[in-house]
């Protein structure tokens, strides 16, 4: 979708014209903007629920309009041992929402630090066994900072996945986007991989029910697999990607995952490019 | 032993004839009253306990957690007026979060230490208010390891972070206690509260000064800080007391550079050696004194 100002409904210029600054303050020359258009961008984010958990995967690339700047960007974020972010779009608003994350976490910590927690047994929780912010708080979080900055028309031009467990480590996985807009599925995909790689999840997960059924290999699997047609198709895209897989056991994040069986003998039977003529 | 103040007792922030802020030294009293609190600086991390005494027998137990977190690698401990504790750690989260916002980096010990001790200062200066009723503690690990800007993109240059003096070893444990008039000092070994005559004699039989060569672990630590604890109870004997603990180690440690609360088997553990020195020492007094 084209979410810039020209075609998300501005008046455009024209059918009306431009504005008329006269008619402002002479420091202003137009109507003031904080509308942006993102400057480093990351490609999609793809991620897909299992029977205990869920798979969430985004190549390593942060390109600068059509120059494939950065090589070496990690786009899934973890949150803690229940939660993990990946972002597509603007990288200094990723980056934005990455520091408000962690502070968010520091601050729940200092809750979670209190009180003893005690378990039905009436045996105190250890450490790690407290409870977390599960993934569901955090997209709930994370919708309402992302609303709230497209209200004030100074949103941040992301279009992010958080997967993860919610509060009854049931695996929960939904989408969120510059505009506020959140949705949730067993599969999902941003950017370029809501068209390309979205069809071939949905053929392994159609509905809830055949998520609950799907095993581990065969979702890794899957989501391999989509991170290769997107790196055939998709012009802004890198062979290295992060793959994460999170249940109740933890999370299991890989950063430098390069594609494998790649097949491009299609190319030998392209004619008509460059100075071939034949 | 206590100078009548005479006039110049009635409002913070006004000198006695020969110096003082009489309130500022009325505040220290307001912390001799309190339950007594220790820190001890070991060599990869430091140990933070805390004497509960229990005020009421329908208080749950292990519900009442009061040595606090700051960021995630420093813990304050609080003698004194509980609810001036609160702000103070209230104030110190601030301060870390706004120096993690402005330099993209956790906030090193000695800066918060510099921070409370102006905060706690400040509260000298105005007849409006008054000083704190507290002596905080404050103990905390800067992390060895390279760490990370917050919100880190990419691996940047492979010659390196520039600006960085080769082979100088970073990070460490670091131990402060900040008293009621704002001054600070950083310590080995550090006791407020009302046992902190008994502990501090402990704490200088302990030896902790690297330089001369002595090395206490953090395990060792955590046992001996329950110990002084049961030593410096004694000065509130008829009263119950519930004993907290924490520790922060090295990144490589048991807790990872974080500030955490001493786990419940080892906590038991140092309690009950605690109780067995403390048994010891009576029986070899109940035999000399057949003697």
């Amino acid at each position: 979708m084209n979410h810039l100002p020209q075609a998300w409904g501005r008046p455009r210029d024209d059918v009306y014209g431009q504005y008329n600054s006269a008619y402002l303050p002479s420091s202003h020359h137009g109507p003031t903007t904080h509308t942006q258009s993102p400057i480093v961008t990351g490609t999609s984010v793809i991620a897909l629920k299992y029977s205990t958990g869920i798979v969430i995967a985004a190549d390593n690339l942060a390109s600068y309009g059509s120059l494939a700047r950065f090589t070496d960007v990690h786009r899934l974020k973890p949150f803690n041992r229940k939660a993990i972010v990946g972002f597509g779009g603007d990288v200094s608003d990723m980056q934005y929402l990455t520091r408000l994350l962690k502070r968010l976490d520091t601050q729940e910590n200092y809750a979670d630090g209190d009180v003893a927690e005690v378990d039905s047994d009436g045996d105190e929780v250890e450490g790690e066994e407290k409870p977390h912010m599960s993934a569901k708080n955090l997209h709930a979080y994370l919708s309402k900072v992302l609303y709230k900055r497209r209200t004030d028309f100074n949103p941040l031009w992301n279009a992010l996945l958080v997967a993860g467990l919610d509060e009854e480590d049931k695996p929960f996985l939904a989408f969120a986007d510059l505009l506020g807009t959140t949705y949730s599925s067993p599969s999902l995909a941003t950017g370029f991989g809501a068209h390309l790689a979205q069809p071939i999840l949905r053929r392994v997960v159609p509905d809830e029910k055949a998520s609950e059924k799907l095993s581990r290999e065969d979702a890794v699997k899957a989501v391999r697999e989509c991170m290769k047609v997107l790196f055939y198709r998709d012009a802004r895209s890198m062979n290295e990607y992060s793959i994460a897989v999170v249940d109740r056991e933890g999370m299991k994040l890989k950063e430098s995952e390069k594609l494998e069986g790649q097949s491009w003998a299609f190319a030998e039977g392209i004619k008509g490019y460059g100075t071939q003529t034949v | 032993m206590t100078s009548i103040g005479t006039g110049y007792d009635l409002s913070n922030s006004v000198y006695s004839p020969d110096g003082r802020n009489f309130q500022v030294e009325y505040a220290v009293k307001a912390v001799e009253n309190g339950g007594t609190a220790i820190g001890i600086r070991c060599k990869d991390g430091v140990v933070l306990a805390l004497e509960k005494l229990v005020t009421s027998k329908l208080q749950k137990k292990d519900a009442n957690r009061r040595i606090a977190t700051v960021d995630r690698n420093v813990g304050i401990v609080s003698a004194g007026l509980l609810p001036d504790g609160h702000h103070l750690v209230s104030r110190a989260r601030d301060e870390a979060s706004s120096w993690r916002s402005t330099y993209k980096a956790p906030i090193p010990v000695t800066s918060l230490a510099d921070r409370m001790g102006a905060y706690v200062q400040m509260y000298t200066t105005s007849s409006g208010v008054r000083p704190f009723g507290v002596t905080a503690i404050l103990g905390g690990w800067d992390a060895e390891t390279e760490v990370d800007v917050d919100g880190v993109v990419g691996k940047g240059p492979s010659t390196g972070a520039g600006g960085k003096t080769k082979g100088a070893k970073e990070g460490g444990a670091y131990l402060y206690m900040i008293e009621p008039s704002g001054a600070y000092w950083g310590y080995y070994g550090a006791a407020t509260g009302k046992g902190r005559q008994a502990a501090k004699a402990e704490l200088e039989k302990l030896d902790l000064d690297p330089k001369k060569g002595a090395t206490i672990s953090l395990e060792e630590g955590v046992k001996e800080a329950a110990r002084i604890i049961y030593v410096a109870h004694e000065e509130s004997k008829d009263k119950e007391f519930e004993l907290e603990m924490t520790w922060v180690s090295a990144v490589s440690g048991p807790t990872k550079g974080k500030h955490e609360e001493v786990p419940k088997a080892l906590r038991e553990e140092a309690e009950r050696l605690a109780k067995k020195s403390l048994e010891g020492e009576d029986e070899e007094d109940d035999g000399k004194m057949e003697e």
